[in-house]
């Protein structure tokens, strides 16, 4: 049951979000503030362990579990607005809040409970980007 | 060993571990780790209105992913009952600059002065959440990812607009911090 290997990896996610603390509004701002090295040296060494990874699953020529090939899709540039503009939206979200996503929902389950407000916000946001898309740069 | 489980992950773990869920959910089932879609299947699921972005079978594009993240809200609350409550040890400058702000309670992963029921109520409290929470999930939704996707996934596999996106996150970020936090907390 595939289903319950992704519910296993969910759970593990959680706990390595809560023992990184990159959910946590306090070392957001260290890292925006530049006074630690601890949250590059996560996102630097968890691109690095990707890239490697992804490099050693292509050159396997193994299959996914679910017996699909693996490939990564890759994703469209167009203008380039909307990664800069989107992304540029978003981090001041994430300054705001310290929290990105999945913070937001393992911040809830860790007790956060106000943080619940932030994804009903958050669902709001997705909303309000499906209902400005037409009009959008992209 | 059971220190792993309940003291804070040095960089050095904590950076590779996550790193490993990009090979870890391609071999699984060839998907893409990207937890900020999930906002998108909830509208799918729930408030899609005649929305064409919200219009699409999210139960057999995005059922896996809404099961990866009910395991990390289920994750975030098993961690806060393994083991004792650290606080996070940030930096002297960081905290100078914070308390300067006007923060006081360092306790928690997050400060209780802005992020609780009762802060909810204040200006610094609204606005972190609810203007916060919005920002989040317009700008993951328009460009199409957040830190695990365009941070970790795209950069890992070398894709343009995932590095334009996360110099975009960190021109947002930078603008909160030192011109909208001063005059908020």
């Amino acid at each position: 049951m595939l289903l319950l290997v992704y519910l296993l990896l969910g759970i593990a996610f959680g706990i390595v979000l809560i023992r990184s603390e990159v959910l946590s509004w306090f070392r957001i701002q260290e890292m925006f503030r530049f006074q630690s090295f601890r949250m590059y040296g996560i996102i630097g060494s968890a691109i690095a362990t990707a890239a490697v990874s992804i490099f050693l699953v292509k050159k396997s020529g193994l299959k996914s579990a679910s017996g699909a090939a693996i490939a990564i899709p890759g994703k469209a540039l167009g203008t380039g607005a909307r990664y800069a503009i989107g992304g540029t939206i978003f981090g001041l979200g994430w300054a705001l809040t310290g929290a990105c996503p999945g913070p937001l929902f393992a911040l809830v389950g860790n007790g956060v409970s106000v943080m619940a407000v932030a994804v009903l916000s958050a669902l709001l946001g997705t909303w309000a980007y499906g209902f400005l898309r037409p009009r959008l740069p992209h | 060993m059971s220190t792993w489980l309940t003291a804070p992950w040095p960089w050095y773990v904590a950076g590779p571990t996550i790193g490993l869920f990009v090979p870890a959910l391609l071999l699984v089932g060839n998907k893409v780790f990207g937890i900020s879609s999930n906002l998108r299947h909830l509208c799918s699921a729930l408030i899609p209105g005649k929305l064409e972005y919200f219009r699409y079978d999210w139960k057999s594009t995005g059922l896996w992913n809404l099961v990866f993240l009910s395991g990390v809200l289920a994750g975030g609350f098993l961690a806060a009952h393994w083991g004792t409550a650290h606080d996070i040890a940030i930096s002297p400058a960081t905290k100078a600059a914070l308390t300067e702000l006007g923060l006081h309670d360092f306790s928690g992963v997050a400060p209780r002065e802005i992020f609780s029921w009762h802060a909810l109520l204040t200006l610094r409290g609204f606005v972190s959440v609810v203007l916060g929470g919005f920002l989040v999930g317009l700008g993951t939704a328009y460009a199409g990812g957040c830190t695990s996707g365009h941070a970790i996934s795209g950069l890992a596999n070398f894709e343009l607009p995932s590095l334009i996106a996360v110099l975009g996150f960190f021109a947002g970020g930078l603008a909160a911090t030192y011109f909208i936090l001063p005059h908020l907390l």
